[in-house]
């Protein structure tokens, strides 16, 4: 394998810098890859390296990027994973992309995700599922499940994502890589291709923590054309503690109890790495967070709801697919929506229309509000007496492709740890913790609202006595671009 | 619990055409979803505020100053039927 | 046979003249070439989000505030959403359970609530020409399309076709006098519905209500109302039942026709606008909007007309709620009273008159007549120095060439005759020699048969000598001579 692949982004970038390295050449190095993926983590590659000067001196080097299909960047296909926008090219980049693009990582392609970031297994794409580079007969997780095979693969140094109710996280855990959800607001949403507007925010699928805190420190900042972003009160730092002295870790039972229905292994993985974190000085104990058992219901309510209407300017009219041109308008609009939404989309789509309808709002939209504000208050609670909450990522490693396609309530099971923190606003990382039957168990911390440098710092530490070793994903990857 | 008429209902609000096919797995798929969801009806949220925003920030507002608009063709380009007179085709929603 | 009372209620959608749209920074146009004024924003690409426009919501405090209404103190946007290719997004961005402005007050009729959205674009219709199948094609302009409005919802306090008209005149003085809108009814930034019921006289229970759109003009409000009443009132009449539905007033043909019903009953899941945070309204924002509106708004200018100068109250209406008019009897006021004073009854009835003669959509400040001109001539009526039937003379002529009235009194020899004058004596004389007749009733108590000698005499003296002295002078003579 190329030397150059074997480099975490901050090395390379680093490397770059210090004119060890030939941007140019890592960027080749990582295309050819990229164009030869067969795992469908791309939806789109760079056909060659970006025109100009590399911008050696950039933060961050020209160390190519692959960003979420939903992401828009002008010019280049952005079709969110979904048949209706097939072939679209929007006239405007992503803020967080051109943020980016301007700190000096180049755009290396576009990564296949499920539509509408709607899925957690990344089946629900119009351009096909994604492999997971552990085992290419199972899922790399959704909605973000390309970036995050990609990255685990090597065929993208890092990559951003969007995380709703856990499409960093349970991807970055299922193919044992870092994810990064940050606090609601601090990364610009102008220019993401909405999902659920109140939740949907963007962030790092990276190797390791470092790299991750690189990337979000080029990602955050407020952004004047989006109204809800803010700015961040501090600059991201490289983190670099390695110990956890005096940080209390709170395990809530009724994340992690038999409710949610954690596998042996990732329970074996998750109580491991517990122990590990007392051993780097932590204290870990339970905590409560009464109405968490209730926050997938609250989240399958408000998500799909908000989509029902973000998903209602796919018409046929300005741009996308549009079908039966000649039978009417109404025709027209219906046509074009059946045939360019998948069958997840479309349940989505009726579920939030009909708990938005006339006579059942209170009932279930206005009553998932207020479950959001009961959940809030459970962790600004638990914060009083936690530095930061722990569960597993994902209650199962990654899954065989197809074994859940026909039970929706069964997929959405498998947000149940990670969709409290985005109803909440609340950043939460995944970091690899081992392996089970030789897949990747994630292990989640979350943490108040804008404390993304104490949770890298923590999840640096524990990395770091981890040891987590995800090379065998990137030599899939190299026998694939190979084969 | 969700009815054929219902599902017919929403998927007219939702403009979604269902054949007779989905229109049953929609039925029995989201009656099942919802029959989950339903449990938070039970929690007692009587004198609880919605929250329909995370962040606590209030007033964000931009100065009525002009920026520029696309070129009409670069708006125009991805549409499925442009118009000679400079538009976005659709079928009348006069006719039927 | 039965009275009916009619219960109206108006719904006003206003453009606000800001620079750019209401959420994004494209500039605002009206009869551009199509699509030249759009972005991801208003075209409604992915990804795009808005962004409030502070001048709107400052505008938006001005109405509020010129209405006498509340301002929220805290306000939401919300998505309404349904579906149709002048709406982007699939979705309006309005507001809804918690508007801007509550309460408040214009004239006699009460707001009901005042509040903020963005307008829908502009679809055309293209017809089956050109087309390879046939079918009907529409075509869409965004120009428009994110333009700010407000929405003004009055309550059902209007009673008549002519209240409807008066009082939207009231409102668009307003908005045009705080400078937030063109209210341009041809040009569309000014557009009324009606909400119309009838119910017997007295009853305190509301008809049926029907809501009557497309009424592009003062005088369409007024017929398609009135059109709209008698209808409801046959139907009554005939034993049917007025059915709530949305109606079109064809100004042409003066028809009311349903509005095609939509495909199912509306249903516009409204849920609070995710990407927009909430609109708080500071006492700073309430201090520019208070300071940026006139010292006086129409409304509390009628009652200072009828207060200060004694004029009827619909005199002082009639004034008061065009501006121009207004303005132009307030500089002539001043002007006779620079000119040893004019009464301000005397003045005011002369308004109408010029208006009637330079066209009633022409400001009188731009006629011949100066309002300096118009008060000499208003008090040398008020001193009998000339006949009203001299003085309509003098304005046709003021009118058609300007100057000055008393001048042109003097040359045309236009002044009054006095009773003094032994002319006029001699002519009232020659008025009852001429109709011993009506005399004689005269002087057996019977006023009314004055009439003709009175004409006698005004036609003798091409309408010079007054009225009132002529009556007095017949009265005399013909006791005299009996
Ligand atoms: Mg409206
Ligand atoms: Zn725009």
């Amino acid at each position: 394998m190329n030397e150059l692949i074997e480099l975490t982004a901050a090395a390379a970038a680093q490397r770059v810098r210090a004119r060890e390295i030939d941007p140019a050449e890592l960027f080749e190095a990582y295309r050819a890859r990229a164009a030869a993926d067969d795992l469908n983590a791309f939806t789109w590659v760079a056909p060659r390296a970006p025109a100009g000067e590399y911008p050696g001196d950039a933060p961050l080097a020209g160390v190519p990027l692959a960003v979420k299909d939903l992401f828009c960047t002008e010019g280049v296909p952005s079709q969110a994973g979904s048949r209706i926008l097939e072939g679209y090219r929007p006239p405007y980049t992503a803020t967080v992309v051109a943020n980016l693009q301007r700190a000096g990582a180049p755009l290396l392609g576009k990564t296949n995700q499920d539509e509408f970031a709607m899925g957690s297994s990344n089946e629900n794409s119009a351009y096909g599922p994604v492999l997971n580079p552990w085992d290419r007969a199972r899922v790399p997780g959704g909605s973000s499940g390309g970036s995050a095979a990609a990255v685990a693969a090597g065929l993208a140094p890092w990559a951003i994502g969007t995380d709703t109710g856990g499409s960093i996280r349970q991807p970055a855990a299922l193919c044992g890589i870092v994810g990064l959800k940050p606090t609601y607001g601090a990364c610009s949403r102008f220019g993401m291709i909405a999902f659920a507007s109140s939740l949907d925010q963007a962030g790092p699928l990276t190797r390791d923590v470092t790299d991750a805190a690189l990337l979000l420190a080029h990602m955050v900042g407020r952004d004047r054309r989006d109204s809800t972003s803010l700015e961040f009160p501090e600059a991201i730092r490289v983190p670099r503690a390695e110990d956890l002295s005096g940080i209390r870790l709170g395990v809530p039972e009724e994340l992690t109890g038999a409710g949610g229905g954690v596998e042996p292994g990732v329970r074996e993985s998750f109580e491991a790495t517990l122990a590990r974190a007392e051993g780097l000085g932590a204290s870990v104990e339970p905590c409560r967070l009464p109405h968490a058992p209730h926050a997938l219901s609250a989240y399958y309510l408000i998500a799909p709801a908000e989509a029902s209407a973000n998903l209602a300017r796919f018409d046929g009219v300005r741009y996308g697919l549009r079908e039966d041109g000649e039978a009417g308008l109404v025709s027209m609009y219906s046509q074009t929506r059946s045939h360019g939404f998948g069958a997840e989309v479309k349940r989505r789509i009726m579920l939030g229309t009909y708990a938005l309808s006339s006579g059942y709002y209170d009932a279930y939209y206005g009553t998932a509000q207020k479950v959001r504000t009961k959940i809030a208050e459970d962790f600004r609670t638990a914060f009083e007496r936690f530095d930061f909450i722990v569960t597993p990522t994902s209650p199962w490693t990654a899954f065989a492709l197809g074994a859940k396609t026909d039970d929706p309530l069964a997929m959405y099971l498998n947000d149940f740890c990670t969709v409290p923190m985005p109803l909440a606003g609340i950043p939460a990382i995944s970091i690899p913790s081992g392996l089970s039957d030789g897949l990747p168990v994630g292990f989640q911390l979350a943490g108040p609202a804008f404390s993304e440098n104490r949770l890298l710092d923590a999840a640096h530490a524990l990395e770091r006595a981890i040891g987590f070793d995800g090379s065998p994903a990137r030599r899939s990857g190299e026998s694939a671009a190979r084969g | 619990m969700l009815d054929r008429a219902q599902v017919l209902h929403v998927a007219r609000l939702a403009r979604l055409e269902l054949t007779e096919v989905e229109l049953e797995r929609m039925a029995a798929e989201l009656s099942h979803v919802l029959e989950h969801i339903e449990k938070i009806r039970e929690l007692d949220l009587d004198d609880v505020p919605p929250t329909s925003h995370v962040v606590d920030v209030v007033n964000v507002l931009r100065h009525d100053d002009p920026e520029p608009s696309l070129r009409r063709e670069t708006a125009l380009r991805p549409a499925p039927e442009p118009v000679d007179a400079g538009g976005f085709g659709v079928p009348s929603p006069a006719a039927a | 046979m039965t009275e009916y009372e009619p219960v109206i209620g108006l719904e006003i959608h206003v453009q606000l003249k800001t620079r750019t749209k209401m959420f994004c920074g494209c500039e605002l146009s009206f009869g551009d070439s199509p699509n030249i004024h759009t972005c991801p924003v208003c075209l409604g690409l992915p990804g795009a989000l808005p962004v409030v426009n502070e001048r709107a919501i400052r505008f938006g405090m001005m109405i509020g505030l010129a209405l006498g209404c509340e301002i929220a103190e805290r306000s939401l946007f919300h998505r309404k959403n349904y579906f149709y290719p002048d709406l982007p997004k699939g979705y309006q961005i309005s507001q809804y359970d918690v508007p801007l402005c509550r309460g408040g007050r214009l004239g006699d009729v009460r707001i009901h609530r005042v509040h903020l959205e963005e307008d829908a674009a502009k679809l055309n219709h293209l017809g089956a020409s050109g087309r390879i199948h046939g079918s009907d094609r529409s075509w869409v302009d965004f120009n428009r399309g994110g333009t700010p409005l407000v929405e003004i919802v009055t309550e059902p306090d209007i009673h008549s076709p002519e209240q409807a008209r008066e009082w939207l005149s009231l409102l668009r003085t307003t908005l045009k006098q705080i400078g937030v809108s063109d209210v341009n009814m041809e040009e569309g930034s000014l557009r009324c519905d009606a909400n119309v019921s009838v119910r017997p006289a007295g009853s305190a229970v509301l008809g049926t209500k029907t809501e009557l759109k497309n009424m592009n003009s003062f005088r369409f409000l007024e017929r398609g109302v009135r059109a709209e009443i008698q209808r409801q009132i046959g139907l009554i009449e005939a034993g049917e039942a007025v059915v709530q539905e949305t109606l079109h007033y064809d100004p042409v043909s003066g028809g009311i026709t349903p509005l095609r019903s939509k495909e199912e009953a509306h249903d516009y899941r409204y849920f609070p606008e995710p990407d927009l945070v909430p609109l708080v309204a500071t006492d700073a924002m309430l201090a520019a909007a208070r300071e940026a509106l006139p010292a006086e708004l129409p409304a509390e200018r009628a009652a200072r007309f009828e207060r200060e100068l004694g004029l009827s109250a619909g005199r002082a209406r009639d004034l008061a709620f065009r501006a121009d008019l207004a303005d132009y009897f307030e500089r002539a006021l001043a002007a006779g009273a620079a000119d040893g004073g004019v009464d301000p009854v005397e003045l005011s009835n002369w308004i109408p008159q010029l208006v009637e003669r330079i066209g009633s959509d022409r400001d009188p400040a731009e006629s011949n007549v100066a309002p300096e001109s118009l008060a000499a001539l208003a008090t040398m009526v008020k001193a009998r120095e000339v006949s009203r039937d001299a003085a309509r003379e003098v304005l046709s002529r003021l009118v058609a060439d300007g100057g000055d009235p008393r001048a042109i009194v003097a040359r045309e020899g236009l002044g009054a005759l006095s009773a003094e004058d032994d002319g006029l004596g001699e002519l009232v004389d020659r008025a009852i020699a001429s109709d011993p007749a009506a005399a004689e009733q005269v002087r057996a108590g019977n006023l009314k048969a004055i009439g003709p000698l009175v004409g006698y005499v005004m036609r003798e003296t091409k309408g010079r000598a007054d009225g009132a002295t002529i009556t007095r002078l017949i009265r005399e003579r013909v006791r005299q001579a009996g």
